[in-house]
């Protein structure tokens, strides 16, 4: 079970939480919500909690909640650009359907 | 798939759920927007990567519209149709521009704010900003991949009710929601005090292109407070641009340039400013166009020299706003640049000198305002949940009303914080008085004729008594964007009125339609009113006058050129009378009354002429 940054999203996270001035970490999620079912969640990680799952990915810490972690496992989580925009993009092989907009997804 | 980024603890956005917001420096000169993104507030740059958006538009007779450098190449070749510097007309009337006659503008004087002739018809400085503030919005949509949820706009600290109220009228205008407007200096501190978390009282220096605002404000536990405010709105980095114009056309013995010349060398002055900050002295080389050269060396010494002057015309404002606040300059903990032509070196010496101390500059002066703003619109988008923190600003000018005799009574002193309510008592002034009109000022002069008329209105239904036994509470209160309402209350029998105080431009938005009926008890724009109509009357009076003559005697007391002069002068009048303005129509009925005059003199001897003759001088004697 594993969930790993590329090393462009690493330098990112590092450089933000850098910025932040505080902060242990990245937090990754799913919840339940959205047209298919269930949506990313991506925080800074202030605390870790006793049931998280713990990765370390180009010295960045990255935590899952276990319920999370079903869902996630086998994620890289990327940083790109696309034109003008740029941000955080999950390549997740659990997903078997995305909604149009591309905000949510099932599994 | 929409690409994420990082959020607080706990807040991250569910789908389709939309936090993105910005802040925007709506800038004099240049406007700039900014956003945080995964925690870290940066500027949004444009699809060629600047930063910067010139605040400068272009007119086009098909209605369509050039903004910033496309714009700003133009203004030279196309001045009445591109506009620039639209911040300094928001909210002012032409009364309020005592230089409208030195800029390249046809203004049509409207009630409330000037308006401006252009190919595409007649544009209010709200519609040029909108036009603005648009295309920051698209670059802002673009690059978040998303609708706004909201904006921070930022505008000076000494911009009264009618230009903040203007700023938020083009914001809609542009389909921004204005999540609230924030004073320039203190989204500075919010930059810098954030990101440094540092505390104390704090100067804001911000010399932009033309103007320079000086800021005294408190930051602590998160809490901005802003103590005092002062500047002088018509100095800035151009001046000092010119003063090194002047000294080239000193040293190169030039006189009487061509205007490309003279932009050329402008140009050339404005790079050797830039360059002096980073170098200890330049090479200024133009070749003029007569073929005539100019090299000169100008050293970081004779720059700091011929602009010494400069310097100290910022100092004495910044002493005046410490005496404000009730501080000396080692009170100071810190000095915030912002605006471009702080990095001069010389600014950075004597402010240093100043305050005994070196000047903050650790984030870009041009991008700090905008910096700020972005982080406080991220608070208020709903994008952070720990750091509740509150901002505290004042107001410019203190806010009063007309007692008898035409004196103000200031009830809010300026340098206030708002939000802020204030309640005062009056009485009648005579016996069986059953109503009262109030008239609200704003301006720190003691005549009521010298200070800026916001708004009037009246309290009816007091009940009759003897003089001065009538309580009359009125409260006066600004709300967290500076906006005034006032509201009186006669305390014996409950009866009440009230206003809010909104300026009235000629704008059709419904919303618009409804400020101007409720502000028609604005004294001004009822001033003005009536002056207009009645240069129209004389107007309509004199061309009905002259026409009956020229009926009469037109043909035999004037020849033709004579006659072509006046009916020039009457359809001249005519036109204006189309018009608004009434120092135009009185100025074209002057000029009629001139044309006409020979005219007008000969038919009086003519029919003194009819009256003598055929009489003999004992029947006149009579």
């Amino acid at each position: 079970m594993a969930v790993t940054l590329t090393e462009k999203a690493a330098t990112h996270v590092k450089n933000y939480i850098a910025k932040r001035g505080k902060g242990v970490g990245l937090r990754l999620g799913v919840r339940t919500s959205g047209c298919s079912g269930m949506s990313y969640t991506l925080e800074f990680a202030d605390e870790m909690n006793d049931t998280d799952s713990r990765f370390d990915s180009h010295g960045v810490t990255v935590l899952v909640d276990p319920k999370s972690l079903t869902y996630l496992d086998g994620t890289e989580l990327d940083f790109v650009r696309e034109g003008l925009t740029e941000g955080f993009k999950f390549n997740n092989p659990n997903i078997k359907s995305q909604c149009g907009c591309g905000e949510s997804f099932g599994v | 798939m929409a690409l994420l980024q990082i959020a607080e603890p706990g807040m991250s956005a569910a789908p389709h759920q939309h936090r993105l917001a910005v802040g925007i420096d709506l800038g004099t000169t240049n406007s700039l927007v900014a956003t945080v993104r995964s925690g870290l507030s940066v500027v949004l740059h444009d699809e060629n990567g600047r930063p910067l958006l010139p605040s400068v538009v272009r007119y086009h007779g098909d209605g369509s519209t050039d903004v910033g450098y496309p714009a700003q190449a133009m203004q030279s070749r196309d001045p009445h149709n591109t506009i620039v510097s639209v911040k300094r007309f928001m909210g002012r009337g032409l009364r309020d521009l005592p230089d409208a006659g030195n800029t390249a503008y046809q203004f049509v004087d409207s009630p409330g704010m000037v308006q401006l002739k252009t190919v595409a018809g007649v544009k209010s400085p709200v519609e040029v900003s909108a036009d603005i503030l648009r295309v920051l919005r698209d670059r802002a949509e673009t690059a978040l991949g998303g609708e706004l949820v909201g904006a921070v706009i930022t505008v000076p600290a000494y911009f009264d009710d009618a230009q903040r109220q203007a700023t938020k009228d083009a914001a809609r205008l542009a389909g921004l929601n204005v999540l609230r407007l924030l004073n320039e200096p203190t989204a500075a501190a919010v930059a810098y005090g954030l990101d440094n978390a540092a505390e104390g009282v704090y100067a804001v220096y911000d010399l932009g292109g033309g103007t320079f605002d000086i800021s005294i404000l408190r930051l602590s536990k998160g809490v901005f407070e802003v103590l005092a405010t002062n500047g002088d709105s018509a100095l800035g980095g151009d001046d000092f641009d010119h003063r090194i114009y002047c000294w080239i056309l000193e040293q190169a013995k030039l006189s009487a340039l061509k205007p490309q010349d003279a932009r050329l060398l402008l140009t050339r002055a404005r790079e050797a400013k830039e360059d002096l900050t980073t170098h200890p002295e330049v090479r200024v080389t133009a070749v003029l166009g007569a073929g005539q050269l100019v090299d000169l060396l100008l050293t970081t010494e004779t720059f700091a020299e011929i602009t010494r002057s400069l310097v100290n015309k910022t100092l004495a404002p910044t002493k005046k706003a410490l005496r404000d606040a009730g501080l000396e300059p080692e009170d100071v903990k810190g000095v915030v640049m912002v605006g471009g032509s702080t990095r001069m070196p010389q600014i950075q010496r004597a402010v240093g000198k100043f305050f005994g101390q070196e000047p903050l500059n650790n984030l870009d002066p041009d991008r700090v305002v905008a910096l700020g703003a972005a982080i406080q619109a991220n608070v208020l988008a709903g994008n952070r949940s720990d750091d509740e923190w509150l901002l505290l600003d004042v107001i410019p000018l203190s806010l009063g009303l007309e007692t008898m005799g035409g004196l103000v009574e200031k009830v809010i002193p300026r340098n206030s914080t708002i939000p802020v309510a204030r309640a005062q008592e009056f009485t009648t002034y005579k016996d069986g008085q059953t109503a009262m009109s109030i008239h609200v000022v704003q301006g720190e002069r003691e005549l009521v004729s010298d200070c800026r008329s916001l708004a009037k209105f009246e309290l009816r239904g007091i009940p009759p008594m003897v003089a001065g036994a009538a309580r009359i509470r009125v409260t006066f209160q600004v709300d967290a964007d500076g906006l005034l309402s006032v509201s009186a209350r006669e305390k014996n029998c409950g009866v009440e009125a009230s206003v809010v105080v909104k300026p009235s431009y000629g704008l059709t938005d419904d919303e618009i339609t409804r400020m101007l009926r409720t502000s028609q008890e604005n004294a001004q724009s009822d001033m003005e009113a009536r002056a207009l109509r009645e240069q129209q009357v004389e107007a309509g009076r004199l061309i009905e006058a002259i026409e009956a003559a020229l009926g009469e005697d037109g043909d035999t007391l004037l020849n033709a050129s004579e006659r072509a002069e006046i009916d020039g002068g009457i359809a001249e009048l005519r036109n204006v009378l189309q018009g608004q303005n009434h120092m135009s129509i009185k100025d074209q009925i002057e000029k009629l009354n001139h044309i006409s005059g020979t005219f007008a003199a000969r038919r009086m001897d003519k029919s003194v002429k009819r009256a003598l003759t055929g009489h003999k001088l004992e029947e006149l004697e009579t």
